[in-house]
């Protein structure tokens, strides 16, 4: 990248401290403890556990996102938010619908 | 002693399995011979290592993927030979059953990873910097890292075939048979870290272009001024950087099975091997989007130049691009109809194939209206652009007919699919591939590629391929399956495999004409001097054939789409011209001989893990690391190009 952004003129890096690592570091571990706990102290029944460690894994998300990512910066048009937008559409596609794929007409079976 | 001998010989070099492998081995022992030679002989060694091994430049490093994509070719291609050799007559002795398993999945593992990826690779790297105006890719450093790690990936791939044998689970490798149970030997490891350190190489590039293409056009190339191979570039970046992955956790779990002894793909401990088709799926048929849409790209560029008219429904050709991307990840169930799934799964699957057949339509429609009332010039790149067209619309079609989930169930895996996807994937991609390589070969060195033997190239290798797969509709229809490696004489077969064999054979000598074509051409063939030797439209053809390292001594300011054409039609061509007092120093990347390392520590890694001798894994790894490590210090990774120097190379050329 910085090869190029000398000659057309854009891209001006904004310098980041280090203790936006360090908090976002420390914020994943601590999610991550919590979810770890939480599953292995068997702390509650089944579902809301993993209601909570879904809830956990979303926040991890942000995280990613706005400490080591920088989704919040950009230049230009925001390229990285529809990168982001077919990421998630994909990811979402692929999961669900391998469930589905992979249940093997069970629920349907099961309604009829 | 004699003991270990006859062991290794056995176990590791296959002797015994007769005179394929001898000759073979034979062979790459002299060939190696003769480059290590030549080297020497020439005294090219620094030259290779300076210019072409350690280099970060996208031209060369185009170049190189070119070269190593048609040598796959050769390979692939003489494994299709193979394969219609033994079919030529019913219970034909040149194959065992073991040989061909093993042919048939190298030649379509080869075909669609190691010559197709690396053959689109090779037209981005060399077209679309050029293109938009850029000097080079976005993370050039980066762009050798993803050369060298396919080389090597393909290179680990293909000793297998000498050392310890091939993979012959097919190149879809479904378990359970690519299980350990069914499959103990070598062959699947080497499939499957191939595809692994391969995949890494082509997900950095994905990355790399999508960069390139959003942060680095010249001053005024909005997105809607952008060359159309440059979006098809972009599409299938997009679609890479999302399908690869998918492959990758394929793959991992795969090797996780056979290596460690999980149980992710085996039925008896609770995996589920239909888990595996899915997966591979999610990534195999966007794949085959990666592949076409870069050849979609050339002909929209071929069409364009040759038609001397813009291209027809420039927007709509954006549109239907995007929307393939998108419906391209919905349509993967449509490899697996049989596999029980249901009929809502199996109805969705077809309708979305069928849908995305209409983006598709669009752009064919749109190639011919362009062509349309057109001047056009049949050179080779045209010619095959025009070939292109009832072949991939008869694949289109028949892929349709595929589509009809009920009736998919009567020729599912027969020779009617075989014909079909080789009708799309030659007849679309290899001939967009080709006339690609026609298209822009004065750009990367600065001669055409003779024209007569073209023509000779082009006709054996069409004729042949209707006479080669059109009988494999029929047969398929008749009921011969895939991947057989024999059939009895009474089942009515025999004439139409005779004819489909010899058809191979002719495109076989079509890609013989190729090899002589380049082969005169770099003697004989016609220089380009003026870098502009197809009337073109587009940026690259702004510059002298080849380019200067630096590509544009000075970035144009782009006013329109086609920009180079309007300044020719506007007899502005001359603002362009490099002014004494307009250059400034390049500040350039710096070659670096750390990637080619980096593939070869790959290469170490997986050689090891195939084998499960894990010290060698470990050394292997441990450098991949500690290249990692040595990169992330690095300060100083550029270079200027003094004004001096920029003058004295445009004087050179003519151009100041």
């Amino acid at each position: 990248m910085t090869t190029q952004t000398n000659h057309t003129g854009e891209a001006v890096h904004v310098k980041h401290s280090a203790k936006q690592y360090i908090i976002g570091y420390i914020l994943s571990l601590v999610l991550t403890a919590i979810a770890f706990v939480l599953a292995l102290g068997h702390a509650m029944s089944f579902k809301p556990l993993i209601i909570i460690l879904m809830i956990l894994a979303a926040f991890q998300i942000l995280v990613q996102l706005f400490f080591f990512m920088h989704i919040n910066e950009s230049d230009g048009p925001p390229y990285h938010a529809i990168g982001l937008g077919l990421a998630l559409l994909f990811a979402f596609a692929f999961a669900l619908m391998s469930i589905w794929i992979m249940s093997f007409g069970y629920h349907a079976q099961l309604v009829s | 002693m004699m003991a270990f001998i006859h062991h290794f010989t056995k176990t590791y070099l296959m002797w015994n399995e007769g005179p394929m492998i001898w000759t073979s081995d034979v062979l790459i022992l002299l060939t190696s011979i003769g480059i290590l030679a030549a080297l020497t002989y020439f005294k090219k060694w620094k030259w290779l290592w300076t210019e072409w091994l350690t280099t970060v430049d996208h031209k060369k490093i185009g170049i190189m993927y070119l070269i190593a994509a048609l040598l796959m070719m050769f390979r692939g291609g003489t494994d299709a030979e193979l394969l219609r050799t033994q079919l030529i007559q019913p219970g034909m002795k040149l194959l065992t059953a073991e040989h061909y398993d093993q042919i048939f999945t190298t030649h379509g593992t080869i075909m669609i990873l190691f010559m197709a990826m690396p053959f689109i690779f090779a037209l981005f790297n060399i077209a679309v910097p050029l293109q938009i105006g850029a000097r080079d890719v976005a993370y050039p450093y980066l762009n050798a890292i993803s050369l060298w790690l396919f080389f090597f990936a393909a290179m680990l791939f293909n000793i297998s075939f000498v050392f310890g044998g091939s993979p012959d689970a097919g190149w879809v490798s479904y378990p359970p048979l690519s299980e350990l149970g069914f499959d103990p030997g070598v062959g699947e490891n080497y499939y499957l870290l191939a595809l692994q350190i391969t995949g890494i190489g082509s997900i950095a590039t994905g990355i790399n272009f999508i960069v390139t293409i959003l942060k680095m056009r010249a001053p005024g190339m909005t997105l809607m001024r952008m060359p159309l191979f440059t979006w098809a570039t972009l599409s299938a970046s997009i679609i890479i950087i999302f399908a690869f992955p998918a492959l990758t956790v394929a793959l991992a779990l795969l090797l996780l099975d056979r290596t460690i002894g999980t149980h992710f793909f085996t039925i008896a401990h609770g995996g589920d091997p239909m888990m595996f088709i899915n997966l591979f799926w999610i990534w195999g048929h966007p794949e085959v989007y990666i592949v076409i849409l870069p050849s979609f790209g050339v002909f929209s560029e071929v069409v364009a130049t040759f038609a001397k008219k813009r291209i027809f429904g420039y927007t709509s050709m954006v549109v239907s691009l995007m929307l393939i991307v998108i419906i391209s990840f919905f349509v993967w169930g449509h490899h697996f109809f049989t596999m029980g799934t249901g009929a809502n799964v199996n109805a969705f699957f077809a309708f979305a194939t069928m849908l995305i057949a209409i983006p598709t339509g669009v752009k064919v429609f749109n190639w011919l209206f362009t062509m349309y009332r057109g001047r056009i010039r049949l050179a080779l790149p045209m010619l095959w652009t025009i070939a292109f067209v009832p072949t991939f619309a008869i694949g289109g079609a028949t892929g349709v007919m595929l589509a009809v989930a009920p009736a998919d169930y009567q020729y599912h895996n027969s020779y009617f699919l075989i014909a079909h996807f080789h009708q799309v994937l030659i007849g679309g991609t290899v001939f967009g591939l080709i006339a690609g390589m026609y298209y822009w070969w004065p750009k990367m060195f600065g001669f055409k590629l003779d024209e007569r033997l073209g023509r000779w190239a082009f006709w054996f290798f069409n004729i042949g391929f209707y006479i080669c797969f059109m009988p494999q509709y029929a047969l398929g229809l008749m009921g011969m399956q895939r991947r057989m490696f024999t059939y009895p004489a009474n089942m009515g077969w025999n004439t139409l495999n005779l004819i489909s064999t010899i058809g191979a054979y002719l495109m076989g000598i079509g890609f013989l004409f190729i090899v002589l074509q380049i082969a005169y051409s770099i003697r004989y063939g016609e220089r380009d001097l003026t870098g502009d030797p197809w009337d073109g439209r587009t940026l690259e053809w702004s510059l002298p054939s080849p380019a200067p390292h630096y590509n544009f001594a000075v970035i144009p300011t782009v006013e329109s789409r086609d920009a180079w054409w309007e300044m020719k039609k506007q007899n502005r061509t001359d603002e362009w011209k490099v002014k004494e007092d307009e250059i400034e120093p390049i500040l350039m990347p710096k070659s670096s001989g750390r990637p080619f390392m980096f593939g070869v520590a790959f290469f170490v890694f997986g050689f090891g893990m195939v084998f499960h001798w894990f010290i060698i894994a470990l050394v292997g790894i441990l450098v991949v690391f500690g290249i990692l490590a040595h990169r992330a210090f690095e300060y100083d990774d550029e270079y200027v190009i003094p004004v001096d120097e920029i003058k004295h190379v445009e004087v050179g050329l003519g151009r100041l």
